[in-house]
């Protein structure tokens, strides 16, 4: 091994420092254009942000694939959960009269609307592919209000950069930033292949986010809260998941 | 007379100081070594919780597999056979699966440019033109079958069959891996439709997955066990250091070789 010269230990220094200088202002850069997930911390956190950051580059306005009719999957598969409260049970028996959906948050008027009302709002059907992380999938039309739609209703504040939505189920609960939240595709969904949602596959209310995996379409959605940070909700990680090992952008 | 050796090799009589591997090489190596044990380990963590197969755009347990492993799943819902669930691992694999990806992927960039800047690719992997023949590949083949130890020059050059393997895993394999992988990403597919159409659908895209990543592990285990065969220290040292022999081999090689 031959010693290490002088120039060589500069160059190296210099290129350290240039190094490190680099990642700070890419940090500085990639916050400012909302590409740092609320998991970027930890030993998976390089991973969860490259992927999150390439992601948002790449797909802010793609659409997902929809499928022809004819697609449809004849045997979908609920992956189904128990009713999780004995209060779903009693709106289970009114079919859901009393259902509401809460919105709070950064907005200009705090709602809380009826089934009704949202079926009232232009509402968007889609033949869309719903995929589990654990690897299988199905097809199927999905018929809801765009959450775009109810934003708008309730007066969304420019500054917000998270919408989060919370289930009966106290330990199911997600969040996704505006591009998705906006985007024309993600629906709060009451209809299912042309009948009502059934309550295996989220009904009466399931967020429906195609653009990610099954996991972020969350079921029995009762409330939204509209932010600019998720710093103060639950461990501050954008929803539970992310403390089970599972990334909060689950785009792939 | 190590040049005059059946087994064929590229260029002149290397310069015994030269590196058998550069550093660009080795450092590449190791990394992807890591990341891709990471990601052995994490896929079948991940294949674990639903160990079904399918065909087409969709497919789950109420559908018909292409084929099942016959091991049980992480998952309650899946029928297995077995009246035993694994414990869920899924979080965190997936997690280390993606940013092994990452490691792997910027790695192989890296790799990839500095090659093909140096001309890596065109010296050492591409078949010298004498070796472009079915006989030649045989032949390599059928010494390694025979169990034959390897040729002096192979400790400084590929031969021909080693250089078809790796060409293979660079160009085709880790490529079809990515592409397979990226095509099961709802997010990528919106942004680029074709690349899961292509493939026939998602499931397609996600059994295509598997099959490519068994091959990459059978390049895995023969690539081991070749490198166990040819002398597992000397290769091992070829590949850390830099340096195919020692020293003292070196020198008195140097010494053999005047004439």
């Amino acid at each position: 091994m031959s010693p290490i010269s002088r120039r060589k230990l500069i160059t190296s220094g210099l290129a350290a420092t240039a190094g490190v200088a680099g990642l700070t202002a890419a940090a500085k850069v990639a916050q400012h254009y909302g590409l740092i997930p609320p998991d970027h911390g930890g030993l998976y956190g390089p991973g969860q942000t490259l992927t999150y950051a390439a992601q948002r580059v790449l797909t802010t306005h793609s659409l997902a694939r929809e499928f022809p009719r004819s697609m449809i999957s004849k045997l979908p598969f609920a992956n189904e959960t128990p009713p999780p409260t004995d209060l779903f049970k009693r709106h289970q028996a009114t079919g859901f009269s009393d259902w509401r959906l809460s919105v709070d948050g950064m907005i200009a008027r705090p709602t809380s609307l009826s089934l009704p009302d949202l079926k009232s709002l232009p509402s968007r059907s889609q033949i869309t592919e719903v995929v589990c992380e654990e690897g299988w999938s199905y097809i199927a039309e999905w018929i809801g209000t765009p959450l775009d739609e109810i934003l708008k209703a309730v007066g969304a504040l420019p500054q917000a950069r998270y919408v989060v939505y919370f289930s009966t189920d106290g330990n199911w609960w997600d969040s996704i930033d505006m591009a998705d939240a906006l985007h024309p595709q993600t629906l709060l969904t009451w209809g299912m292949n042309d009948g009502d949602l059934p309550v295996s596959f989220g009904g009466p209310l399931r967020m429906r986010v195609p653009r990610q995996l099954g996991y972020k379409s969350v079921k029995y959605v009762t409330h939204l809260t509209v932010t600019d940070s998720v710093k103060h909700i639950g461990k501050g990680l954008g929803s539970p998941n992310p403390e089970g090992g599972y990334a909060w952008y689950a785009g792939i | 007379m190590w040049y005059a050796a059946p087994v064929s090799v590229a260029g002149p009589p290397p310069n015994p100081d030269t590196p058998r591997h550069t550093a660009v090489v080795r450092v590449t190596h190791w990394i992807t070594v890591i990341a891709f044990l990471a990601l052995l380990l994490s896929g079948v963590e991940i294949v674990i919780s639903h160990p079904r197969f399918y065909w087409g755009e969709t497919g789950n347990v109420r559908t018909r597999p292409l084929f099942t492993l016959p091991i049980p799943s992480s998952r309650d819902t899946v029928p297995t056979g077995y009246g035993y669930v694994m414990p869920d691992q899924n979080g965190w694999s997936r997690s280390l699966h993606f940013q092994s990806a990452w490691a792997a992927v910027l790695t192989g960039l890296i790799y990839v440019i500095s090659s093909l800047w140096t001309g890596h690719f065109l010296r050492n992997l591409f078949p010298v033109p004498g070796d472009r023949t079915w006989r030649a590949f045989w032949q390599v083949m059928a010494k390694c079958l025979r169990r034959a130890p390897p040729e002096e020059a192979e400790a400084r050059s590929y031969n021909v069959v080693q250089r078809i393997a790796y060409l293979t895993v660079i160009f085709v394999l880790f490529p079809l891996v990515i592409w397979t992988g990226l095509a099961m990403s709802p997010a990528f597919d919106s942004a680029v439709p074709a690349a899961v159409n292509a493939l026939g659908g998602r499931q397609s895209a996600r059994t295509l997955h598997f099959i490519v990543s068994g091959f990459l592990l059978l390049f895995l285990v023969v690539h081991v066990t070749m490198v166990v065969l040819a002398g597992f220290r000397s290769r091992m040292r070829g590949m850390i250091t830099g340096r195919a022999l020692l020293p003292a081999e070196r020198t008195l090689e140097h010494v053999g070789e005047r004439p």
